[in-house]
């Protein structure tokens, strides 16, 4: 038996290695987690989207468990994810703040008018100043923030019907209680 | 006179071309010294769209913003590791091209050591263990016979 072993154990090691480098392989190097969940979202005030002379505040979503979409025109995949903040934005189930990144505010008008408006507000980032606190490094992102206004869920990349539904909806459900 | 415009044209777009590049160039900070410093943290921080390059090595949008970001924050007074911080607080330790050293991190330093060790340890346990069983099992005489004639026969 122990001499059994003695060759079993360098492959058991070989098993323990191959299983952590093929997991590697699956791993999508682009998700980092972000050292923000679980911590206060950044509060934020600036111009509004649609009237620039009036402010969009962070704290005003206080009290509510909200989802904040960050997006530009300028982003291929924001367009892919659009159609499902759209239906989810008619269904009313969760407010959707979307936070227009590093965009013309021409352009950005014009992409809602034709791809359709979900948000219940629109802040307007020219400078990716609000982004940057909010460790965005690539749009779309898609966080869900809780009543006490701590992020709950860091969603990088377009979000796809099956991670809306699984991930991001069923948070809200059980954070609005 | 035709050739006085002409030639007022040719100095007009020499002009011009300096000024439309300038806009390209990556904005740089007027102090040379905070400049320097502002680049040396840069190459110590990966820029999280393009990975395996630095905050100072890349030109994407991300890494502008965030040089952009840490030039102004150092020429407010900030340390480096006020900036440093500041990064890592948005972005997590990914930012950083040296893991610090926390308890999540403490395998990844510590690890190669251990096995290391635990090589030597075996290593060392196994060759006590055959000077053992060298030393415990001499030669019968038939043994030492068939090995004196096998060394003489050469």
């Amino acid at each position: 038996m122990t001499r059994h072993l003695k060759y079993l154990l360098p492959l058991a090691v070989f098993g323990v290695m191959v299983w952590f480098l093929g997991r590697g392989l699956y791993l999508n190097p682009r998700e980092v987690p972000s050292p923000l969940v679980d911590k206060p979202a950044p509060v934020f005030t600036v111009a509004d989207l649609h009237r620039p002379e009036l402010q969009f505040a962070s704290e005003n979503m206080k009290g509510k468990v909200w989802i904040l979409n960050v997006w530009a025109s300028w982003c291929r995949a924001c367009r892919d994810e659009h159609p499902l903040f759209v239906e989810l934005g008619r269904q009313g189930i969760v407010p959707i703040v979307g936070l227009n990144y590093k965009d013309q505010r021409g352009d950005a008008l014009e992409w809602l008018r034709a791809l359709g408006d979900p948000y219940v507000a629109s802040a307007y980032d020219v400078d990716g100043r609000v982004g940057m606190d909010y460790g965005v490094y690539g749009v779309p992102e898609t966080y869900v923030i809780d009543k006490q206004g701590i992020i709950r869920y860091k969603h990088i990349g377009p979000v796809t019907a099956q991670s809306l539904q699984t991930k991001v909806l069923s948070l809200v459900k059980e954070l609005q209680g | 006179m035709k050739q006085l415009v002409a030639c007022l044209m040719m100095v007009a777009i020499i002009l011009a071309v300096p000024v439309a590049h300038a806009k390209e160039a990556a904005t740089m900070a007027a102090d040379p010294v905070l400049e320097k410093r502002v680049m040396a943290l840069a190459y110590e921080l990966r820029c999280l769209v393009c990975q395996n390059q630095s905050l100072g090595g890349s030109q994407s949008d991300f890494a502008i913003d965030l040089r952009n970001e840490m030039r102004e924050q150092m020429d407010q007074g900030k340390s480096d590791e006020e900036v440093t911080e500041f990064m890592v607080q948005r972005y997590g330790d990914f930012i950083l091209f040296r893991p610090p050293v926390k308890s999540t991190t403490l395998p990844l330093w510590i690890g190669p050591f251990a096995l290391l060790a635990i090589g030597a340890l075996v290593l060392f346990i196994h060759l006590k263990r055959r000077k053992r069983t060298i030393n415990t099992a001499p030669l019968s005489d038939e043994e030492r016979k068939r090995a004196e004639s096998l060394l003489d026969n050469k």
